[in-house]
């Protein structure tokens, strides 16, 4: 078991690196001159050249490279390019929104699609199931901004129970900040309910399927007792879905902030991208690589301890 | 992401009949592919079908209403709407078509080679698939749009090379599958190069899969552009739905028409893609029957109502008595009846056999008493009683309050009979807290004494095991413990002694007859074995093709079968017996031989 840890964690760390060195060089050589796009057409070679030099960008790039890789590696991902501010402050800035919208759209994803998933994987055949099949189909193809969209005009703009924007601190008001993510997070959730609603009714039926749950049965244990059974054995194929989604959201999330105007790191990336400010991107980059695979180290350390084979030895 | 409607794909499906056939007798098929035919003939003649040149701006049309030169009006820079949605299903399908090139164009070739080969290349291939996967496409995308200029060409090549992980794991997995079949080693076996193996049997299991997943992966593909186009990059001269509904979301409040056009366009195209993958994948799935809910037909099904069996008790005196038992499942055209109307009875302390070859319903016949058949299959009978009691009326929930406590169950297999995931002591305590209202330490003693009485010897241990760490004859002894842990009266045991080995056969067979000695149970013991039943039982029942072909006393069934089809097993047992006499005499013989030598 530890072994099996330390081997993903490497893993993991592996990934970080090669991320982000990839994408570091991407940024770099795609971009080129990132003082034109800093300063406008209008600026001239002089005003360039200084920015140039005050961001470093007149070094050689490995030496770049060799600089931002070492201060990374400490949490630190430099100043951005147009205002000068660490980077690390204005993510960790951004990055409460965005997770909480995701987190909130993980719960949501884990208990509506659970719920819904254990109905269909009971009653196969009937029709919840099939209005989770048919629902799966279209929604997990629709994007997560088409969605929102759709919200937006149904929720905020006609019936306005939500806000149709903006974001509001926890520390404000909780009744708020809750208000303010709902949307969000239910745009980003519906096509990952559904997604593990699909993958929890198979895995039901699979397990459902098995001896042992007439066995089980002829105990004369109740329904609901042999339903905990079938979940417990259900688990690992549906959390291995909900961290698969959890990218997802993450991705999804940067088009759905865009909608609700929520300051999270979408509209920051989305920013970043535009005036070519690499140092944003980047610690953005990492930083997101960072959390999935964290998420994806607990799922694999929860996977094993949730399989006796794997547990004891 | 991964591929649900990918898993159930059955390659030779694909060359049974038309599939276009089929596939567009449902309606749900014929919709989605005719929808999307007009998309495509759309983007494909949009020059000729847009009124007006998409990107003229023409001031007077600043978000006007709809007019007769311009059906769905301007937008908010003065450009005819109608004209700008044609040419934005072509911006779309082409972008689509760039992404899924490159997708398929890299995820195909290496999920082949991966999986057909497999190696370094498979390892590698695979650690760079799961690492796009665990990179936010969006963020990385809005990268390159940034480095490209917005260049839409470069935008979808990236899309594409975030959409390619799913090909390549369906390609891998559907190779590997295929690769291990046996026809592709005789292929290797008789000189066929690698080359010629993979176009003529491995792509053919490959390309419906893929068909399916691009229609998937073009709906995704076209998701991702749209929003990229929400979020405002992209060349303003390409007229794009993300584009316009970007335009339509800021003016929702005043023109909400704006936004509506380009949302349904984008949506109504996207969810035709995956209908239509949808219902392919329905088209080329293994068929599987539907399983039906359980219902209680009022009148029995057959018009033939005469029954085979006999009972022996009155039905207040049996432990258990069923009459005119009758099992059916439903079959393609109608139902299959597999229990022709059976009575049979057992009573206190008596040991009743089921004997018949698999498929003769003796097993039925047990869970339909028990009332645990598949969920699909449906039992009908005139009366059931149980312990002095008429059961057959009672829904299910008050049937299953019968189970631990009244009738108990030894299943057959019993390494598949112990739930994986808990401990011993776990399954074992369970029902006798939540069914049989024990306490804590008294639910515990009782486990440790069934345990001890089954012949464990290290109770303590045994309850803390997992089952994986358990041999056969010691799950199949937990498995006899946890059935008469709620001391039932009747006690079902389904070929208990099958999947065990010799040795252990007996031993478990006289555990069977000590407990129910000891507990005062009646044992119906199912089996193909007549000499389990000679082992014993008292009474014994034939059965064959549904029907009780013979029932009576062991002893006069032994000495004098009126029933050839009886004759016939005992003699396959008393077969059995003697060739292994034979056998060991053998043995013996060579044994002495080589000893002597």
């Amino acid at each position: 078991m530890l072994r099996f840890t330390l081997k993903r964690l490497i893993s993991g760390i592996i990934l970080l690196l090669v991320v982000g060195t990839a994408t570091f060089f991407l940024a770099h050589l795609a971009i080129g001159d990132p003082t034109v796009g800093l300063l406008g057409s209008s600026a001239t070679p002089a005003q360039q050249a200084a920015l140039a030099h005050k961001i470093g960008t007149d070094r050689p790039l490995l030496t770049q490279f060799l600089d931002w890789g070492g201060h990374a590696i400490t949490g630190d991902f430099g100043t951005s390019w147009r205002n000068f501010q660490p980077v690390s402050g204005q993510i960790s800035l951004k990055l409460p929104v965005t997770l909480s919208v995701v987190t909130f759209a993980i719960i949501l994803s884990a208990v509506f699609g659970g719920l819904f998933g254990i109905l269909a994987g009971l009653n196969p055949g009937t029709w919840i199931d099939k209005l989770v099949k048919g629902a799966a189909v279209v929604l997990f193809a629709l994007p997560g901004f088409w969605v929102s969209l759709v919200l937006v005009v149904w929720f905020a703009v006609n019936l306005k129970w939500f806000p149709a924007v903006g974001y509001v601190q926890p520390t404000m008001s909780v009744q708020g900040w809750l208000r303010s993510i709902t949307l969000p997070a239910v745009a980003l959730a519906l096509g990952a309910i559904v997604m593990v609603a699909e993958q929890l009714r198979n895995a039901f039926i699979a397990v459902n399927g098995q001896d042992f749950v007439r066995t089980l049965r002829s105990r004369g244990l109740t329904q609901t007792r042999v339903v905990l059974h079938l979940l417990r054995n259900a688990a690992p194929a549906s959390l291995t879905v909900l961290a698969l989604m959890f990218v997802g959201l993450l991705s999804g999330a940067v088009v759905v902030e865009q909608v609700f105007a929520l300051p999270g790191i979408g509209a920051m990336t989305n920013g970043s991208s535009q005036n070519g400010d690499i140092p944003i991107l980047l610690g953005i980059t990492v930083v997101s690589v960072l959390f999935v695979v964290i998420v994806n180290f607990v799922l694999d350390v929860v996977l094993g301890w949730l399989n006796p084979k794997a547990r004891v030895q | 992401m991964t591929a649900p409607l990918t898993d159930n794909i059955d390659p030779r499906a694909a060359r049974r009949g038309s599939v276009l056939g089929r596939f567009l007798r449902r309606p749900a098929g014929a919709i989605s592919l005719g929808v999307f035919a007009v998309v495509v003939l759309v983007a494909v003649f949009a020059p000729l079908l847009a009124p007006h040149d998409p990107n003229f701006v023409d001031l007077s049309l600043f978000k006007a209403p709809p007019s007769a030169a311009h059906p769905l009006g301007g937008d908010s820079t003065g450009r005819d709407i109608l004209s700008r949605l044609l040419f934005g299903a072509r911006t779309t399908l082409i972008g689509a078509a760039i992404a899924i090139a490159v997708a398929v164009g890299i995820g195909v070739p290496s999920g082949l080679a991966a999986g057909y080969f497999g190696g370094v290349f498979d390892k590698i291939a695979t650690w760079v698939s799961d690492a796009l996967q665990a990179v936010p496409g969006m963020i990385i995308l809005l990268i390159v749009a940034a480095a490209s200029r917005n260049s839409f060409t470069f935008i979808m090549i990236t899309v594409g090379v975030f959409l390619m992980p799913g090909y390549f794991r369906l390609t891998r997995s559907t190779t590997l599958t295929v690769r291990n079949e046996a026809y592709i080693d005789a292929a290797i076996v008789s000189g066929l190069s690698n080359t010629r193996i993979l176009a003529k049997h491995v792509i053919k299991a490959v390309y419906a899969p893929i068909i399916i997943q691009t229609a998937l992966t073009a709906g995704m593909a076209m998701g991702m552009q749209a929003g990229l186009q929400f979020l405002g990059i992209g060349s303003a001269n390409t007229p794009g739905w993300g584009a316009m509904m970007n335009d339509g979301f800021t003016a929702i409040l005043t023109d909400p028409l704006l936004l509506l056009w380009p949302s349904l366009a984008l949506g109504i195209t996207i969810a035709a893609l995956a209908v239509m993958g949808s219902t392919l994948s329905d088209v080329l799935s293994v068929r599987q029957p539907a399983p039906r809910r359980k219902r209680r037909p009022a009148a029995p099904s057959s018009v033939d109502d005469a029954t085979t069996g006999a009972l022996h008790y009155e039905p207040a005196a049996a432990a258990v008595q069923v009459r005119n038992l009758k099992v059916s499942y439903p079959g393609a055209d109608a139902d299959i009846e597999v229990v022709h109307g059976i009575d049979l009875d057992v009573a206190p302390g008596e040991v009743l056999g089921i004997v018949g070859e698999s498929g003769s319903g003796k097993s039925q016949t047990v869970f339909s008493i028990l009332d645990l058949l598949p969920a699909a299959g449906v039992a009908s009978c005139d009366a059931l009683w149980i312990g002095g009691r008429d059961v057959s009326a009672l829904d299910r929930k008050d049937r299953h309050k019968l189970l631990g406590s009244k009738l108990g169950y030894v299943p057959q297999e019993p390494m598949t009979n112990l739930d994986p995931s808990y401990t011993i002591g776990y399954q074992l305590i369970e029902p006798l807290r939540s069914v049989h209202k024990l306490g804590r330490t008294e639910a515990r003693e009782r486990a440790i004494g069934v345990l001890t009485r089954v012949g464990i010897h290290d109770p303590a241990r045994v309850m803390r095991s997992y089952p994986h760490q358990l041999s056969g004859g010691m799950a199949q002894r937990v498995l006899i413990a946890g059935a008469i842990s709620g001391h039932p009266s009747v006690l079902i045991a389904d070929e208990p002694t099958t999947a065990l080995d010799v040795t252990v056969q007996a031993e478990v067979l006289e555990l069977l007859r000590e407990l129910q000695q000891e507990y005062g149970m009646a044992l119906v013991i199912v089996t193909h074995n007549f000499g389990v039943v000679a082992d014993i039982c008292d009474r014994v029942a034939v059965m064959k093709h549904g029907e009780i072909v013979e029932v009576g006393d062991v002893a006069t069934i032994f000495t004098n079968p009126a029933n050839d089809y009886t004759r016939e097993l005992i003699a396959a047992s008393l077969d059995d017996a003697a060739s292994r006499t034979e056998l060991d005499a053998a043995y013996d013989t060579t044994e002495r031989k080589a000893v002597n030598a």
